[in-house]
């Protein structure tokens, strides 16, 4: 269980130069210990950017991570700890892959860690069970899987770290739904199995509504909003000038209601519209 | 990774960045030339003066002139030391047991630091800093021309240069990617023996050359969709031309060769 905090967070690349860019301006944001928190934005929002805060790979120009109320950059050199506690998985992760095996890709992790090597095997086996890969895959080379096999076993390395905070950016990208839909339950299976705290960065509001609690909105390199999901998403107006979007099924059940139709706005799943509309029948 | 300059080009709209690609590449050949012809005071004064002037002209920072600069002080002072103790002359300056140190050697010195330091400047003044990768691969291209016909595939080489040009920035950017996934896996570049750091390499080569590989593939498949096949019969979009003032700069550069070697032939004062 792993609560992270953002206090007055800014950054900027290319400091000082003519290039300079801000991607980052005074964010403030608490991600609660074991939510499931989603970062929505458009591209160039500085999600990435703040996601790689989350475990040290970008140290902030100014502000305040803290990882249960420590500053994660108190010690610059025990930041290894953070990155274990904190497990990333960047965009495209099966372009990380470098191992002859899947089973010595998915120890890499665990083995920076100094974790014995009895200890290891039974986390890559864990961890591959985690996001549904078929142990015989596990002796293959990263060549021989397809593109969500790839995908999955990339996840798996990060999983086999045993994570407190699993970050994932745009892990079902490029995917085809089935794709999506298994990443996306190993993800959550992860979490049930360990209560581990989630943060997932999408570009499917879909996925958001039926995956997160809380919703961070950023927009420009600024905080938009905050909070649980039924706060965000009922502010929709807000989040439709900023070139964002709420589900499907709520813009449905908003058109519903402005008809005088008497049914919930605050829907975001098409199961829950479902139930919402058997009440009238 | 972000720190690494390549491409320094420096944007700006000064005469020498509007000037011709095709010009400025013979300019800093010549320039080269000109800056060892020099061989007597006056001639490295007016060598100095014009990179001077040149500085002035393109508007480049300082700054910038002097990080290019950086990489060879050592390559300078080795230099130095190497023609102060050894260079043999006949008016002594300091003795002292087994050192003897000429005027000649000094003077060596100060020519030899500044040569390179003209050199430099003017290199990178006229191709690096005015002029875009893009546009010195198209003047490389059409100087070079005439060597197809001894059946050189010029416009092949010059694709590739670009191309490479292209991509060196995309491969930084992945570079930094694959960095930071491997280091949110826990890897450590920074620490450890020669050996161990080479290893800690491995999970960020193997992924840069698949996808190298990849990229290139998808990139020859992208040309071939667009009919690409090759410089015959491929016409450009944009077409360098000469222009009143390429002329002038080319008046300048040959008053400036004539006035070296005049300068040299006058042999005022100390010479090489």
């Amino acid at each position: 269980m792993a609560e992270i905090r953002l206090e007055n967070v800014s950054y900027v690349y290319s400091e000082g130069t003519p290039y300079e860019i801000s991607a980052l301006d005074d964010i403030n944001v608490c991600i609660k210990s074991g939510s499931v928190t989603g970062i929505i934005g458009h591209t160039g929002s500085g999600k990435s950017t703040l996601v790689q805060m989350l475990n040290g790979l970008v140290k902030p120009s100014a502000g305040k991570v803290l990882l249960d109320g420590e500053d994660i950059w108190e010690k610059p050199k025990e930041i290894g700890k953070i990155r274990a506690k904190v497990g990333l998985v960047m965009q495209y992760p099966e372009y990380q892959l470098f191992e002859e095996t899947i089973r010595a890709d998915i120890a890499f992790g665990p083995k920076n860690m100094g974790i014995d090597e009895k200890e290891i095997g039974e986390r890559v086996l864990e961890a591959a069970d985690f996001v549904g890969l078929a142990h015989d895959l596990l002796d293959k080379s990263p060549f021989d899987l397809s593109g969500g096999q790839k995908r999955r076993a990339a996840i798996a390395g990060i999983i086999a770290m045993r994570p407190e905070v699993l970050v994932l950016d745009e892990p079902a990208a490029g995917l085809d739904p089935s794709g999506r839909e298994m990443i996306m339950k190993s993800i959550m299976g992860y979490k049930a199995r360990t209560g581990a705290t989630i943060v997932i960065v999408s570009h499917s509001m879909e996925d958001m509504a039926k995956y997160c609690d809380e919703l961070i909105v950023l927009s420009s390199g600024k905080l938009l909003m905050s909070g649980k999901k039924e706060e965000v998403f009922g502010r929709s107006e807000e989040l439709t000038s900023v070139g964002l979007d709420v589900p499907q099924i709520t813009k449905m059940m908003n058109l519903l209601t402005k008809m005088g139709i008497p049914v919930s706005d605050s829907v975001y799943t098409v199961d829950d519209a479902l139930n919402e509309i058997y009440k009238l029948l | 990774m972000k720190n690494i300059s390549l491409g320094q080009y420096y944007p700006g709209n000064s005469a020498v960045h509007r000037a011709d690609p095709r010009m400025k590449l013979i300019f800093s050949f010549l320039y080269i030339i000109c800056s060892f012809l020099c061989s007597n005071i006056l001639s490295f004064v007016l060598l100095l003066f014009s990179a001077v002037l040149l500085i002035f002209v393109s508007r480049i920072p300082m700054g910038l002139i002097m990080r290019s600069i950086k990489p060879i002080l050592f390559i300078l002072a080795f230099t130095v030391v190497i023609n102060i103790f050894w260079t043999s002359g006949e008016t002594v300056l300091f003795e002292w047991r087994f050192i003897h140190i000429y005027l000649e050697g000094v003077m060596n010195a100060i020519f030899i630091v500044l040569r390179i330091f003209v050199l430099i400047v003017g290199a990178s003044l006229f191709l690096t800093y005015t002029t875009t990768p893009i546009a010195l691969t198209d003047a490389i291209e059409q100087l070079f021309a005439p060597l197809k016909k001894i059946k050189i595939p010029v416009h092949e080489f010059a694709m590739m240069m670009t191309i490479a040009l292209r991509f060196i920035p995309t491969l930084i950017d992945e570079t930094d990617k694959i960095m930071s996934a491997q280091k949110a896996r826990g890897a450590d570049f920074t620490s450890g023996s020669l050996i161990k750091r080479a290893k800690a390499l491995i999970p960020i080569l193997i992924p840069l050359f698949v996808s190298s590989f990849r990229r290139a593939d998808e990139l020859a498949t992208a040309m071939e969709c667009r009919c690409y096949h090759g410089g015959e019969g491929r016409t450009r979009m944009s077409i360098l031309h000469y222009r009143a003032s390429d002329f002038v700069w080319l008046f300048i550069m040959i008053a400036f060769g004539a006035s070296i070697i005049a300068l040299n032939i006058l042999s005022i004062g100390y010479s090489m």
